[in-house]
Formats: structure tokens, sequence, C-alpha cells
């Protein structure tokens, strides 16, 4: 076992050795530019990209025309959000998304509100979820696009997707949807599920980073996004740049690993995540943030009560996870998504995300319970607030200072 | 952020965490907070005939450097007279545990822990609670 333990899949996965193995060639022997018709080193790159195009089209059950390959899912959410935006602002200018999106979808909306867009952020219950009614609610002749997530990156939530895509549908909008952390881990479906624009990255899914793709719907309705990039019109003129041959290919070979596993690795994945789950919410004060039920199988986040965040992490460095809160300067800014579940500040900050992955051994899971464990105690040991509680006195005996 | 060897000692092996009896006339309590963060420290002091602190005793809910700065606090207090233990100033603390200037509120907390304590003592005994100047840094 090596300390320290990566717990923090949902940030980044490891790349697969068997992805690595698949993209070696495309760095030299087979370096053409896949645009290159005149010869064979383009022809050879271009049959690795076209590849790869059907390896990710098979994972979520499009057509290989469908598939733009990008940057990562940052540049997707960008593509889709402000491309839909300019291709169909003669129809409206409204768009819909809820307050856990990801940033990069937050922050491209926010761009689009700058171009004179109107932008409805959804809040979310209690336990993560959109309410459907809310969505409907929101929803006007104006809506071209309704930008949901599949699962959430923090608490691992996943949204009815279906639903929500038949009530964008059912008002004339598109669906789009930041499936960053969930291709590759539960079944994703275009067409079943009724998705018209999706985001998906590599590097979540044991692929290399900085490559990614958007798939976007070609029938019923045919949707077509507006470039964001100027140049040589690569990508049925959606996104211009020469392809990242080798990143593509890692991409593919990543989606068709992750759809031969899927099944068998949620399954082992869910078991340890519970595990790890039921040990830790056996101490006192511990809470499960985010819907129990429908949810990523992966991921576990976990708030412990009348524990600092950063001291928390301070005990926890043998592991390599997430807080709720970025502890690097005097002013913490506890996480949004944890904030719109109706988390105290002080509860976000002492929240832990745990992100199994692939390589994650049972040896780990049971390394990373006993830490917690020692961690949670030791600084409740120390804490005033703790014994305060267990004593049954007031926290707002608390003379605050002023500084 | 990367901490100095001596936080990380006070953290890992927090000296005199506990609780003293508070009803105790002897005994002087500062239960402070720290708008900045959240974080709050409870530090005690036992005080002999001869205005000596005996004993020191603290619980921190914070960062590691508050916690090391309450740690370190106590382990000052013990021996020292109530007047010399007043002069404790926060930058002592940041220098002695070589803490950051995002940290130093830290510090802050625990003088105004020890300082609370003192005045709490003060008051029990009969005596005016010291008027605190804004004197750390
Ligand atoms: C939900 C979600 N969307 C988008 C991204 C950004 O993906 P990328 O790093 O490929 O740009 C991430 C990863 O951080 C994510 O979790
Ligand atoms: S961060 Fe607030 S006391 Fe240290």
């Amino acid at each position: 076992m090596n300390i320290p333990i990566y717990l923090d899949n949902n940030a980044t996965t490891p790349m697969d050795p068997r992805v690595l193995e698949a993209m070696l060639p495309y760095f030299n022997e087979k370096f053409g530019n896949a645009a290159s018709r005149n010869h064979p080193f383009g022809w050879v790159a271009e049959e690795g990209v076209d590849y790869a195009r059907e390896q990710v089209a098979k994972l979520i059950g499009a057509s290989e025309k469908e598939i733009i390959f990008t940057s990562g899912a940052t540049e997707s959410d960008n593509l889709a959000i402000k491309g839909v935006f300019e291709m169909y602002k003669e129809k409206g200018n409204h768009i819909i998304t809820t307050v856990t999106e990801h940033k990069a979808v937050l922050d491209a909306c926010k761009h689009v509100e700058k171009l004179g867009g109107k932008v409805t952020y959804l809040p979310v219950k209690v336990d993560g979820i959109v309410d459907l009614d809310v969505l409907e609610a929101a929803m006007t002749p104006e809506t071209i696009l309704v930008s949901i997530m599949y699962g959430n990156n923090e608490i691992g939530v996943i949204q009815p997707i279906k639903e929500i895509a038949a009530i964008a549908h059912k008002h004339g909008a598109l669906f789009m949807t930041d499936a960053t952390q969930a291709v590759g881990k539960i079944p994703v479906d275009v067409n079943t599920d009724g998705i018209d624009l999706l985001a998906l990255s590599a590097h979540k899914i044991y692929g290399p980073k900085g490559v990614g793709a958007l798939y976007v719907r070609r029938k019923g309705p045919r949707v077509k996004v507006t470039a964001q990039m100027d140049g040589g019109g690569h990508e049925r003129g959606m996104r211009s740049g020469t392809l990242n041959v080798p990143g593509i290919v890692g991409l593919g070979k990543a989606c068709e690993i992750a759809g031969q596993e899927m099944e068998s690795e949620a399954k082992r994945l869910s078991t340890l995540r519970d595990k790890l789950e039921a040990s830790l919410t056996q101490l006192d004060e511990s809470y499960v943030n985010g819907n129990v039920e429908h949810r990523l199988p992966h991921v576990a986040n976990i708030s412990f009560k009348y524990v600092e965040g950063e001291g928390l992490m301070m005990a926890m460095k043998d592991l390599a996870v997430s807080s709720g809160s970025a502890c690097t300067s005097a002013s913490l800014e506890p996480s949004y998504v944890l904030k719109s579940l109706g988390l105290s500040d002080d509860l976000a900050h002492s929240s832990i995300r745990f992100g199994l992955g692939r390589f994650t051994t049972e040896e780990e899971v049971d390394y990373a319970i006993e830490v917690t464990k020692k961690a949670v105690t030791h600084l409740r040991e120390l804490s005033p607030l703790w014994e305060m509680f267990k004593e049954g006195i007031d926290l707002d005996s608390i003379e605050w200072a002023e500084h | 952020m990367a901490y100095s060897d001596k936080v990380i000692d006070h953290y890992t092996n927090p000296r005199n965490v506990g609780t003293l009896d508070k009803s105790s006339h002897k005994v002087g309590t500062g239960l402070v907070g720290a708008p900045e963060c959240g974080d709050v420290m409870r530090l005690q002091i036992q005080v002999d005939e001869n205005n000596i602190i005996t004993d020191a005793k603290f619980k921190t809910f914070g960062c590691g450097s508050a916690i090391a700065s309450s740690s370190l606090a106590t382990e000052w207090l013990k021996g020292k007279t109530v007047d010399d233990a007043m002069k404790i100033d926060n930058m002592d603390i940041v220098e002695e545990l070589a803490l950051p200037p995002v940290k130093i509120h830290c510090s802050v907390l625990a003088e105004d822990a020890i300082k609370a304590a003192i005045n709490d003592f003060r008051v029990k005994n009969g005596m005016e609670p010291i008027a605190l100047e804004k004197t750390h840094h």
C-alpha cells in the first residue's frame, strides 16, 4: 500500500496502462495529422481518430458522426452553452441550469448573461436533486436550452435525466448534460435518456488529461452549435484545431474499457463505498451528503460535525481526498454545492469527499476508514464545541472576539 | 499548506488538552471565537495564592495553527505569574511556531483566550477586569 492513498478519483483518475499502451504509437510512429488527406501518415492518424470516435459513441449509444473532440469537459460545456446560445438566438435567449453545476457550466452561463442572455439557476432539494415542478415552472417560450449535469462531482447525486429531458423537449428546448462524472461509471444512453448535447472528459475515466468530447445530436432534432474557435473547420466546423490524435485514441480506449468493465466495477466500487460510509457514519454526528439512492457508485461525501475542516485535512494527510473548502487562506470558501443543500459553512468545511476508483483496493478503504476515524476522534477530543455539545451547553455562550 | 515542524508537533501531540473545574474560584476560563474562520478556543488557568499559574488546559476547534498556538500557550502559562501571563503577545507565538501571515489570527485567538481567562479569574476573585486594548498585530 502506497501512502498517501489516492481517494480523489472525482478530481482525476490515473491512466489505465491499457490506455497508455494504445496511445503510445501515436506519439511517434503514427504521428500524422489526421487532416492530411494526401498521404498515409494522415490516413493512419485519421484511422485512429475514427476508431476512437466509434468507441466513444458506443459508450453513450450515439453515432460516431455525433462526436466532436475537444480539449476536455470544460471546453465541451463552453462550446455547448455558448454555441447553442449563438446558434439559436433567433429562437430565444433563455437558458436553465442548476446551482450545483460545475464551474465550467456556471461560468459559461455567466458569459451568456453578459451577452444579453437570461439564465435561471435552479435550486436543488436538500438531497441535491432538482425539483421537476420547479424546472417545469421555469420553462418559458424563450427557453432554448436546459443544461443539467448527469452526476454531481462533489456529492455524486444523479439527476432524473430522462424526466428533465422530457420537460425540456415538451417546451421546445434542447437538453444538454455535463456527464463528465457519469459517463463510464453508470449506463448513459443519449437516445433512451433524450440527451441533445453531452459533455465528457477522458481524465475522469482513466484516460489522458486535456481531451474530451461533446456529443451533438444529428437526428430528431438536428442540433448545431456555433463554433467558439475559428480556424480550419475541423470536427464538422464546430471545433477547429489539429486533432490531439494520441489523446483522442486514449479517450477512445478509455471508453471501450469503461464500457466493458462498468457493470462489475460499479458493483465492486459501491460495495467498497458502502463499507466506508457505513463505518464512518458509526461516528456520532456524521452525515452523508446528497441523495443516497440516486448516486454514482464510487463517491461518498460525509460531514463530521464539531470537527474543523482544515484541522481535519491535516489529520488526514495520508489520504488524498477533497474537503468541502479550499483550505489555503484565512478566508475559507465553503463548497457552493454543499451550501446549496442547506449545509452551514461549518458543516461544509468539515466535509470530506471520498472518490474511489478502478485501482482502489479494499485494503486502502480499510486504511482510509481507520485514518478518518482516528482524525475525527482526535479533533473532537480537542474540541471545546464537542464537549459543550456532549454536555448540552448552548454554543451561543462563545464570545466572538472583535479584531 | 506547509506547516512548520513545531506546528505539526503540537498538533499531533497537543500538550495540556483538557478541562479544569470552571466553577472553582481558582480557575479562570476564556472561551473565544475567531469570526474570520469560525474557529473556537477555550483556555483555562488555575492560579494559586501567590498569583502563580499552576495549571493550564485548552480545547480548540480550529486549524492546525490554532491548535498549536493554544497548546504552546498552555506550556508558556504554567509557572508564570498572572501579571507575566498578561504580557504574552501573539507575535511571540507567531515567531515560535513560524506561522505564515494568513495564520496570524490563529495566534491572536490564543492571546485573546489567555486574556479572557485572566479576566474571568480576576472577576471571580473580586478584581476589576483589565481593559483590553488592541495590542496585537
Ligand atoms: C462535472 C464536471 N464538469 C466539468 C469538468 C471539467 O472537466 P475537464 O477537466 O476535462 O475540463 C469536471 C472536472 O473537473 C467535472 O467534474
Ligand atoms: S484558521 Fe482560524 S484559527 Fe486558524
